[in-house]
């Protein structure tokens, strides 16, 4: 018997209330004290096609998605045939007997057990609609972990409106009493209550998370235009702006969006904005402004495979260089990569922060798999990081005329916004004098030039009281693996594996890429005995990133570009490989 | 304090054509300034690329000169984070028409309080004469060396169908009567456009001065019904002999802010010093 580790997957066709479903079965295991985590996988289409969501739940803390399912919930018969070679020994089934025939021959193996539950039948006689057949196999689902229903019942209620929720509580109900009577006692695995049931520990993805982040850093102006995988930060945003007293505006395309959030910046709001790599080139033109202006939006770039339209609802980390390189001219931005919920909140705030410090342009580099991806934190700690808004004038009293672009000693000017009694705000994307008026001097332009550069090296003094990287597991390893993003969860589930075999692995995690932290990687380094990366691209651009600024090679490359993420067994596999 | 025509000069040295049709648009600017009595703190004039974009350089108030064609979003994007100022957005007829085509549509619907003032030289001035989307038929440019094949965009019929709520033509050989326009336009509670007809002396051969001269009368002076949206896309459709400046059509509707009650006291601007409480947002994620 198997108690407080499973893993469930739910499958069928687009628009049968997949993701809904497996996040309904992830929250019910929370809110018993289990750590999940929640993984959505579809394809870019409304209806028919394969969809489902894992969910993974245990006792401990779970990074990532596990490898094999325990069980599965089919709301259709290609559900079961696809996901048939993931299924562990001793997995269960749970799908509509009356729909689907299913025979131990057609999956080839003989130790899955089936348990047939009359979805369809239950949902008719409570006259609901056919999407309800999933919260049936919910039901289904808790009476074969001989779970708490009750817990089920919580998370219903809270999702739908009472109607709608005391509906499916019955659906759930009916689904259960069901498979208590068909099926009791006869699956091997179990949940039960922990004692950290009833902690408020949240469960959320990191676009919610980043959403968050940027509500609590004073965000004011979020204007974006729909494009997957960064749409839900718009979707979570919009119904909170009149409690949050701010304006979420789509607008026209992505280049309105980011001239718009630069607009904002230069008058004084908080402002973001967020899309994925095909939006992120048409907001190139005005990130470069924004360099120009020294103004500070905050631009989420959620990426997904490309080259151009590539795999639109996959992941990717294809995007790192362009992040880095984008826009033409020279010009100091941050590029920060977060590796899980709580880092894409965090983030995010500081990303507020350096870009109004500084004066520069944030970009907060993440993709897919960690945007839609639901993960379990403690609930975030909202002072933490604080508000910094910079050197931020709110009352002008100087005699000589204001300058917006004024040099100083580390080059950040001091700020006033529009509206600032004695103070003319002007501002130019052509060069300019510190007044703000367009300039062709070559003297100035240089100067100008390097007042912005000098904005740099404030930030790299800065960073250096930042966690710019992270270090994870023992000093004293057999290799080090080293990466960014959301590479992190399967890094650190994978670590856990290959410690239960002995073999000894550290992890560096480059948060900031940009401006790269060049002296603590190479510190870290000194003492690593075989180093590899593990990134989801083709060219290993971190690689690069490595050569350029440590003049150094890596010694393994471990790298996944078919859109999905890193599996944890299947990477500590890999590592194994390499060692 | 009262703004003065020497309060609102700066010390670049202006670098257009001598006669260019820009002067008339800048000075009937600065006239309308002085005489809505704006403070310069409270004003921020926007513009993009061209020659139009130097506007920037020219008057002494709050200045964000932008790129290409993307007046409209910065210039909607600054009045949203603070609806106190007076946002006014200077755009060339290529900016406007050609790169920023999308947005004026869409700033137009949005209908946020703020005016739009389009240098429409029908040709491309600063990069040295090609034609642009208001060039007329047969117009021949460095680019178009044959003549332009398509026909000339009409923006004043496409504002109107748009559903603007102000729309307005000037012609910068008439600076009082354009400077008028734009005292209105300010004062128009939403979305404000005014198309200005501006000579280009170096580049355009076709549309001088003498062109516009012969052929502009003013609606105002025909009786046209401003708030017959209909007969003013009449209006709009003139073109030849005759061709209307003036108020087009000015009706006031629901501005953006309009819609949203809960910044009207709240600028987006205002400094905040603490992290913003998030707990009930949290707790949904429980």
């Amino acid at each position: 018997m198997i108690v407080n580790k499973i893993s469930l997957l739910v499958g069928g066709e687009a628009g049968a209330g997949i993701t809904r479903s497996g996040f309904l079965f992830a929250k019910t295991c929370l809110r018993g004290g289990l750590y999940v985590f929640g993984a959505n996988d579809y394809q870019s289409l409304i209806r028919g096609g394969h969809n489902f969501y894992t969910v993974r739940a245990e006792a401990e803390m779970v990074y990532s998605q596990a490898d094999t399912i325990d069980l599965l919930i089919a709301l259709n018969k290609e559900t079961i045939l696809l996901h048939k070679d993931e299924l562990v020994s001793g997995a269960g089934i749970i799908y509509d007997g009356d729909q689907i025939k299913v025979t131990k021959e057609e999956l080839a193996r003989g130790d899955i057990s089936f348990y047939p539950v009359p979805l369809a039948k239950i949902v008719k006689e409570l006259e609901g609609p056919q999407i309800m057949e999933n919260t049936v196999a919910l039901g289904a689902a808790i009476a074969l972990l001989d779970y708490d229903l009750e817990l089920l019942d919580s998370v219903l209620r809270d999702t739908f409106g009472s109607e709608t929720a005391e509906l499916n509580i019955e659906a759930a109900k009916r689904g259960h009493s069901y498979t208590q009577e068909q099926h009791k006692g006869s699956f091997g695995y179990r949940l039960k209550k922990t004692a950290s049931a009833g902690k408020k520990r949240i469960f959320l993805t990191g676009n919610e998370a980043i959403g968050l982040g940027a509500l609590n850093a004073g965000c004011k102006l979020y204007a974006a235009y729909p494009m997957t995988p960064a749409t839900s930060i718009l979707h979570f945003l919009a119904p909170l702006d009149r409690e949050y007293k701010m304006v979420v505006i789509q607008t026209e395309s992505e280049i309105a969006a980011v001239n718009m959030v630069v607009g904002a910046s230069y008058a004084g709001a908080r402002a973001m904005t967020a899309t994925s790599g095909g939006g992120f080139c048409l907001m190139t033109e005005g990130l470069g402004m924004a360099g120009m202006t020294e103004t500070s939006p905050v631009i989420v770039l959620v990426q997904r495979p490309g080259p151009s339209t590539g795999l639109p609802t996959y992941s990717a980390q294809g995007d790192l260089r362009f992040a880095i390189h984008a826009s033409q001219g020279e010009f100091p931005r941050v590029v920060i990569a977060p590796g899980n919920v709580e880092e894409c909140f965090c983030m995010t705030i500081e990303a507020f922060n350096l870009a109004e410090k500084f004066q520069i342009p944030a970009l907060i580099v993440s993709d897919k798999y960690l945007a839609e991806s639901n993960g379990t934190s403690e609930p975030f700690d909202q002072n933490r990081i604080g508000i910094d808004r910079g050197n931020l004038i709110t009352e002008y009293t100087g005699t000589e005329e204001y300058r917006r672009h004024k040099f100083t000693e580390n080059g950040v000017s001091p700020r006033a916004l529009p509206g600032t009694k004695g103070a003319i705000v002007r501002t130019n994307a052509d060069e300019h004098n510190e007044l703000g008026y367009t300039t062709e001097d070559p003297t100035l332009a240089t100067r100008m030039a390097d007042k912005r550069f000098m904005k740099l090296d404030a930030l790299n003094k800065e960073l250096e009281n930042i966690e710019t990287v992270k270090f994870y597991g023992p000093e004293d390893a057999d290799a080090t693996i080293l990466a960014w993003g959301s590479t992190k969860g399967p890094i650190r589930d994978a670590m856990k594996f290959l410690g239960k075999e002995g073999i000894k692995v550290n992890y560096l995690q480059i948060v900031y890429l940009c401006p790269f932290p060049a002296a603590k990687v190479q510190k870290l380094l000194q003492s690593a005995k075989k180093t590899i990366i593990v990134e989801n691209n083709q060219t290993s651009q971190l690689s690069s990133l490595i050569r350029e600024h440590l003049l150094t090679t890596v010694d393994h490359q471990i790298l996944k570009y078919d859109g999905r993420p890193f599996n944890p067994e299947a990477l500590a596999q890999s590592i194994k490989g390499v060692l | 304090m009262m703004v003065t025509l020497d309060d609102l000069k700066t010390p670049k040295t202006n670098t257009w054509c001598p006669g260019c049709g820009n002067f008339g648009i800048l000075m009937a600017f600065k006239k309308a300034l002085i005489e809505l009595g704006l403070e310069r703190e409270n004003a921020v004039l926007v513009s993009g690329i061209g020659c139009h974009g130097k506007m920037v350089n020219y008057v002494n108030i709050n200045g964000f000169h932008g790129i290409h064609g993307r007046v409209l979003p910065a210039a909607q994007g600054i009045k949203l984070a603070n609806p106190d100022l007076t946002v006014v957005g200077f755009a060339g007829d290529a900016d406007q028409y050609n790169e920023g085509w999308g947005h004026f549509v869409h700033a137009i619907r949005n209908n946020i309080d703020m005016t739009l003032i389009v240098h429409d030289n029908m040709v491309l001035g600063l990069t040295t004469g090609q034609a642009t989307s208001t060039s007329q038929q047969g117009f021949k440019s460095k680019s178009t060396p044959f003549g332009v094949i398509p026909p000339m965009l009409n923006p004043i019929a496409h504002a109107l169908v748009s559903n603007g709520s102000f729309v307005a033509r000037g012609f910068s050989g008439d600076m009082f009567h354009l400077k008028n326009l734009m005292v209105e336009a300010i004062k128009h509670r939403g979305f404000a456009y005014i198309d200005v007809f501006q000579p280009c002396v170096s580049f355009n051969y076709l549309n001088t001065y003498d062109w516009f001269s012969q052929r502009v009368y003013k609606l105002e002076e025909e009786g046209h019904d401003v708030t017959d949206r209909k007969k003013a896309l009449e209006k709009a459709l003139e073109w030849g002999d005759r061709i209307p400046i003036g108020i087009f059509y000015n009706k006031e509707r629901p501005t953006y802010h309009d819609n949203l009650p809960h910044v009207k006291d709240a600028p987006l601007t205002k400094v905040l010093t603490k992290n913003v409480d998030i707990t009930s947002a949290l707790k949904e994620m429980m």
